[in-house]
Formats: C-alpha cells, structure tokens, sequence
C-alpha cells in the first residue's frame, strides 16, 4: 500500500518483478556474465544514488531482501513476478518458475507467478504449457523472443509454432501475455524486439491480453499506434519510470505520448524489480506533473486518478483482483523476516 | 619542438575528424559519446584507436556503421597515415579484430556477421532519423523565439543562416540540421524553404503542429537509446577502473571514497 502525503492509501500492483540468480557460480558462459552486467548497468544508470547495491548483491539477493524491497519498505501490495529462463545463459536458469515459486510460497497473497515457454520447443512447449497450468495454475507468461536457443537468436509471435502454443493458452485461460520488447540488447540481422509481431497475435488471439513490457521503447511511435488499434494490447512502464529521476522532462514526454495514444486504462505498473526498486518508483510517479507544454501539446493531464489507475486498478482488472478482498487477506497475514 | 607541434596538431587533426563521426542510432558524435577510449599518433605518425560501445550486445551493424565512418575519417587525415582500429569487449570482438589484422574490409567482415541485413537501407533510415531529431529541434527553436508557424515555414537559406540562438539544443542542431539538408537536396535553390519534409514536401503552416508531434515520436525514440547508452558506458568505464581492493564503482558513485589524506612522512 502507498500512502500518498495527502493520507490516501493507494493500491500497488507491481507488474513486472524478479528474483534471479545471475551470480558468477550460475553462469554458464560470456554470455551470462554480460547479461547480468548488462542489468547492472540499467541499474547503475538510472538509480538515484542512495538507492544503488552493491554488484553481488545485485547478482543474487536473498528472498528476504525481494520482501522487504517490495513489500515492506516498498509499496507494493500484489507483485508480478515473471519467470525468464535463460538456459543458454545460466546453469540453472536466470529466474524459472520454480526459483519465483519458492520465493512465493511463504506470502502465497502477495505474489502471483507467471510462467514462460519457448514456442520453438515445439510439442515440448505445448506439454510445458499444461504443467505451468497443472502445477502453478499460471494465469500469466512472460515471452522474451530474443531469448537464444541453440542455433536460434530469436522468435517472432506470429510464428507457426507460437500461434500453437497461444491457442493453447487461451483454452486453459492463461490471458496474459507478457512480452519483453524493449531496449535493444540481443539483436544480429534479425530484429527479434521488433514490435509489428504483436500486432497480428492481438489481433488474432482476441481473448488474450498482450502486455508489452517496457512500451516497446524505443519503438514508442509503433507501439502507441498497434495499442491504439487493439483493444487487448497494453503497456508496461518498466524501464521507462526511471528516467522520471534521472530526465524527468523525457519521462513527461513518453507519458503524454501513452497517455494521449493509449490512454490511462492500459498502462502498467512495473518496476522490474531487482534493476530498480518499487519504494522511489511510486514516490516520485505520484509526486510527478507532467511539464506544462508538453502537457498543452498533447491535451493530457496524468491526475491523481490516473495514477491510481496506472500503480494498481488497471492490473487488478487483468488479473481478477478483487481489492476489498485482497485488503483483508493482506491485513491477516503480516511479514515475519530476518532483521537486517 | 618542431617534433612536439607536429604531432600536436596531428592529434587535434585525428580528434576532430573523429569528431565528425555519428553514432548512427542516437545522431551524437562517437567522441561526444565517450565510444573511442584511446586516439594515439605515434612517434612515426601511424595512428592506434581503442574503440568501445556500451554494451557487448550493440548491434553488429551499429557498430560496422560507426567503425566504417571511423575509418572514413582516418583516410581523410592530411600526412595519410597507416592505422590500427581495435573493437573491445563486443560479442564480436574477435571476428572484427581477426578480420582487420587479416587486412579484409568492414564490408566484408561485417558481410558474414550481418546476414541478409541490408546496410545501405539501414543507413539511408538513420539519414531520416537525424535529419528529423535536428530539424524538430530548430523548429522548436524558431517557435520559442515567438516567429509564427508562417514565418517559420517561409524561411529559406540566406534567413536561416543569421537566425540565432541562446546556448541550448536548437544552436546545437542549427548547423547539423543545416547539413542533413544539403545532404539530403543537394540541388536545393538557395531561396528555397529550408523547412520541408524528408521527402522535400512543404509543410502548410495550419500543420506544423502536427508535423511536429511526428518529429518528436522519432526523437523519443533515439532519446531514449542515447541515455541508456550514456549510462551504460559510464558504468562499463568505471568498472574498468576497478581494481581488487581499491574502491570500487558503487563506492565512487555513492560518494563513498574519501578524499586523499594528506602524506604523513
């Protein structure tokens, strides 16, 4: 819960978090190694400076450090928390399900898990699917198309064998999709972040809701025009929120340009947790104006209204969040954690 | 002493022809973005340049475009010079290094990385890209002065020329925009409008607002590459720095490091 300074408790869904192991005993290859200092770097670079870890502790931190940064010195009341595999990358994965299950289990209230597959596994992908239902009960994946896979340096969402997997997701009413399209950081000759792919899926898969984390940046302009068009194609603020510390004019132009296309009903939370923490995200956002001609240019105000809708409403809804219920459930079960 | 002047200005020569290379994606110099680490003559005049992106993932192709613009630079240097261009710490470092010393070109190195990639139309895009960001910032420029969407819109070269500027984006992309559109029309009349579209269309003055939400899409977008490449190569030069035991890069970023005590002997 954020308590803003006038004393309103706002609900916080955080939309996109992790609990990774990016640690040097994990990696496999270069590949890991760079992966994660790539992460570091975001964090480095977009963090106000009070707000910076340590690398090893950035590279594996502990179940109760997730709590604490997100649900006790952070804001958040639900948090996403999304499964990227990485298994090129890391021994074990970068974050599986079954690490953010784990994590879950102690405050099964205050997570949800979301799955992840690799279309190009073929049947393999279908058979995960049913587990990730069957054992998770997922009601959400998140997609990383330029995640390698043997000879493979990416995947689009309008490949055969992906359309075959979404099919199956809408008949077990796993709804959304979360796909990582977003800074540039794997791409060869094959644009695997492209955005145009999303465009055919939303179009095609009417029932499923597809979050396209990090808007597409810096793929703006194509996104804002294949969200407008599709009514079930929404956008994660995730890397997009810092910048309101680090250039906070710049982050007043992105929001203006969603709030103007998109519209406030379809914008998401995240704070892609561990790269930055939930607790400045919110504070700063809900303090934030949106400069005055920006603002005049495009006929757009981000009201306390709209806040609210962006930290937690708009989630709460995808989700089947009932928040009256969710408050109480909260209230009766309280944290218990190491001291620090 | 003569030695000493010749290779200082040979070092501002080869500093300022660098200078004059764009990262194609964020339409900023590479020297301005910190990408080239070391720029040396030697003593026999041949030139030795460290090259280094911000991440290990940029984009093969960005990185062909920047090293071939590199190269171009260096041919143009006045006492011809033979050189060395080193890649550093880029997924494809080695390839681009093993193919160098084997003396192949860019194009041909980069021929086996990119694939079907078609770099011309990759670099005619990039062309647009600049052309835009520079010519949204005069245009903003123009308008804060208080000129009429009219005026601006009817002012052709010689105009142009002496409109002025405080410090700030619009002075620094006035004479990059100029560039970009004698580049881009180089059969342009002198008493033509200077504003027009990419495809050398005139932009009605009841539009201009519009035109310039487009303009400002496209700036956002390279906006936002540009900062987190700042970013990420500040944090990839401070942790080159590090050394075991010396402080290291969060300490310095936290302000954690004391200052020098004063020698005690």
């Amino acid at each position: 819960m954020f308590r803003t300074p006038e004393g309103k408790d706002i609900f916080v869904v955080d939309g996109h978090t992790h609990f990774w192991d990016g640690s040097p005993e994990n990696q496999k290859n270069i590949h890991g190694k760079q992966f994660i200092e790539c992460f570091y770097a975001y964090h480095t670079g977009l963090s106000p400076k009070d707000q910076l870890w340590e690398k090893s502790k950035f590279e594996k931190y502990s179940a109760d450090d997730l709590y604490r940064d997100l649900f006790i010195d952070g804001p958040d009341d639900v948090a996403i928390v999304q499964s990227t595999y990485l298994k090129d990358f890391y021994k074990n994965g970068f974050n599986t399900i079954e690490r953010n299950a784990e994590v879950a289990k102690r405050y099964p209230q205050r997570f949800i898990v979301n799955g992840a597959f690799d279309p190009r596994d073929g049947e393999k992908a279908l058979e995960y699917i049913h587990f990730l239902k069957e054992t998770y009960d997922v009601k959400g994946v998140k997609m990383y198309t330029a995640e390698w896979n043997g000879a493979s340096k990416g995947w689009k969402l309008t490949d055969p064998d992906a359309y075959k997997c979404f099919e199956l997701c809408d008949k077990l009413g796993i709804r959304n999709i979360h796909v990582h399209k977003g800074p540039t950081i794997i791409p060869l000759s094959k644009d695997a972040f492209d955005v145009h792919d999303v465009d055919h899926a939303a179009t095609d898969f009417q029932n499923l809701n597809w979050i396209v984390e990090h808007c597409g940046l810096p793929r703006l302009d194509d996104f804002c025009w294949i969200a407008t068009q599709e009514t079930n194609v929404y956008g994660g603020l995730a890397v997009a929120l810092p910048f309101i510390h680090s250039r906070p004019r710049y982050f007043g132009e992105v929001i203006a340009e969603l709030l103007f296309w998109i519209g406030p009903e379809k914008i998401l939370f995240g704070s892609d947790y561990a790269i930055w923490t939930p607790r400045w995200l919110v504070e700063k956002f809900w303090a934030y104006q949106i400069p005055e001609d920006i603002a005049a240019e495009r006929g757009v105000q981000l009201t306390d209204e709209i806040k609210e809708k962006i930290l937690g409403l708009n989630a709460a809804r995808l989700y089947n969040i009932d928040i009256e219920a969710k408050k109480k459930a909260l209230a009766s079960s309280p944290f218990s954690i190491a001291a620090e | 002493m003569a030695t000493a002047s010749v290779s200082g200005s040979r070092k501002n020569e080869l500093w300022r022809c660098l200078g004059e290379v764009n990262d194609p994606e964020l339409d900023e110099p590479i020297t301005e973005m910190g990408f080239v680490e070391r720029a040396e003559v030697t003593s026999d005049g041949s030139v030795d340049i460290d090259f280094r992106l911000p991440t290990y993932w940029c984009s093969p192709n960005f990185a062909f475009l920047m090293l071939d613009g590199v190269r171009k630079a260096l041919d143009q240097l006045s006492w011809s010079p033979a050189y060395r261009v080193k890649l550093h710490d880029h997924m494809f470092a080695e390839e681009v290094n093993r193919g160098m010393e084997a003396g192949k070109t860019f194009g041909d190195i980069f021929a086996e990385l990119a694939e079907d990639q078609d770099l011309g139309a990759l670099r005619e895009t990039f062309r647009m890209k600049a052309f835009k960001r520079r010519q949204e910032a005069v245009l903003r420029g123009l308008r804060q002065q208080g000129l009429t969407d009219r005026e601006i819109l009817e002012m052709d070269l010689p105009v142009y020329d002496v409109a002025g500027f405080e410090p700030g984006e619009a002075a620094k992309q006035k004479p990059r925009y100029r560039a970009a559109l004698l580049e881009r029309f180089p059969d342009r009349r002198a008493y033509d409008p200077v504003f027009v579209t990419w495809d050398g269309e005139r932009i009605p003055p009841t539009a201009l607002t519009g035109y310039l939400g487009e303009l400002r899409g496209v700036r956002i977008n390279m906006e936002f590459n540009g900062a987190l490449c700042r970013g990420l190569k500040q944090t990839r030069y401070k942790e080159l720095d590090v050394v075991d035991g010396e402080p290291t890069l969060v300490d310095f970023i936290m302000d954690r490091v004391p200052a020098r005590a004063a020698p005690t002997a």
